[in-house]
C-alpha cells in the first residue's frame, strides 16, 4: 500500500468492534502534532461511516482517505490543530 | 485639564470613560458565549443494570468523550451496578419478558436459566471482540466521561462508595442530574 502522504503514526485496531475503533482513533490523534497524519487499520466495517462521521463533527480532525484493501478498512486522519 | 476628554457632555452622548466601559462589558459577554460554544456537552441518566443495557450508556458516553464533548452519565437504581467495580463484572441478562430470544419465558423462568443466557451473552461479546462492561468502564475515565452515583439510591441499595470504580463521583441527586441537563446539547435517558 502506498499513499501519497506521510503518514506519523499507525494505529491497529483490527478485531476491536465499536465503539473502540473510534475512541483509540481519538486518542492517538490526542498525541500527535498539528499536520501529522494517522493511519487506522480495522476490520469493523462500520468503521468506513463512524471513522467519516467523527472527523466530520470533531474539530481539529480532518479524514484524508478511506480504503478497504482485503478485509482491512484503512483510514487516514490529519490532526489541523 | 485637557479638553479633549469631558467627564460630562450636556447633550447625553456618552464619554469616552463611559464607552470604555461598555465595550469592556461586551467582550466579557462574548467570552463567556464563546466559551460555552467551545464546549459541547452530552447528559445520560443510566437506570438500567442488565447486561445488555449496560452498553449503550458507555458506548454513548466514550464516544462522544471522542467528539470532544463533556459527558456526565448520572447512574440512578439499577444503573449504579454499571459503576459497581465487582457487580459490573457480573452484570445478568434474562431471557424472562424479552420475546426477541430463543427461550420461551416458561423455559427462561426456571432458576439458573438466567445464568445460561448470560454465560451465551458474555461468550458472544467475547467471540465477536466486543469490548467489557469493564474496558468501556475504564476507556470512558481515560478521557475524561464523568460518572455519577445518585447518593439516593446509593443508601438505597445500601451501597458504600468505596465499592465504585475510582473516578466516580458521589454524593449527587436529581437537581445536580437536572443542572448537567440544562447545560448540555444532548439528553438521554438509558
Amino acid at each position: 500500500m502506498s499513499a501519497e502522504f506521510d503518514i506519523s503514526e499507525t494505529l491497529d485496531v483490527k478485531g476491536a468492534s465499536c465503539p473502540m475503533p473510534v475512541v483509540k482513533t481519538k486518542a492517538a490523534v490526542d498525541g500527535l502534532d498539528a499536520g501529522d497524519i494517522l493511519e487506522v487499520l480495522a476490520t469493523d466495517p462500520g468503521s468506513m461511516s463512524d471513522i467519516d462521521g467523527w472527523a466530520s463533527g470533531t474539530d481539529g480532525v480532518e479524514l484524508v482517505d478511506q480504503m478497504e484493501d482485503a478485509d482491512v478498512y484503512r483510514h487516514y486522519v490529519r490532526k489541523t490543530g | 485639564m485637557s479638553t479633549d476628554t469631558p467627564e460630562t457632555v450636556a447633550d447625553g452622548t456618552p464619554t469616552r470613560a463611559e464607552l470604555a466601559a461598555r465595550v469592556e462589558e461586551l467582550e466579557a459577554a462574548l467570552e463567556d458565549v464563546t466559551a460555552t460554544q467551545d464546549s459541547k456537552k452530552m447528559s445520560i441518566v443510566a437506570t438500567k443494570g442488565t447486561l445488555d443495557m449496560a452498553y449503550p450508556p458507555l458506548i454513548l458516553a466514550s464516544t462522544a468523550a471522542a467528539f470532544d464533548y463533556d459527558v456526565t452519565v448520572f447512574h440512578t437504581f439499577w444503573g449504579l451496578d454499571i459503576l459497581h467495580e465487582e457487580r459490573s463484572k457480573n452484570l445478568q441478562l434474562s431471557s424472562v419478558g424479552n420475546p426477541n430470544m430463543p427461550v420461551p419465558n416458561a423455559v427462561a423462568a426456571v432458576p439458573g436459566m438466567d445464568r445460561v443466557t448470560t454465560k451465551l451473552m458474555e461468550r458472544k461479546i467475547a467471540d465477536n471482540d466486543t469490548a467489557t462492561i469493564e474496558e468501556l468502564i475504564e476507556t470512558s475515565l481515560d478521557m475524561g466521561v464523568e460518572f455519577q452515583a445518585c447518593q439516593m439510591t446509593v443508601d438505597l441499595m445500601d451501597y458504600d462508595e468505596d465499592d465504585f470504580y475510582d473516578g466516580v463521583t458521589v454524593g449527587v441527586g436529581a437537581a445536580t442530574a437536572i443542572e448537567n441537563m440544562m447545560d448540555a446539547d444532548i439528553q438521554l435517558l438509558v
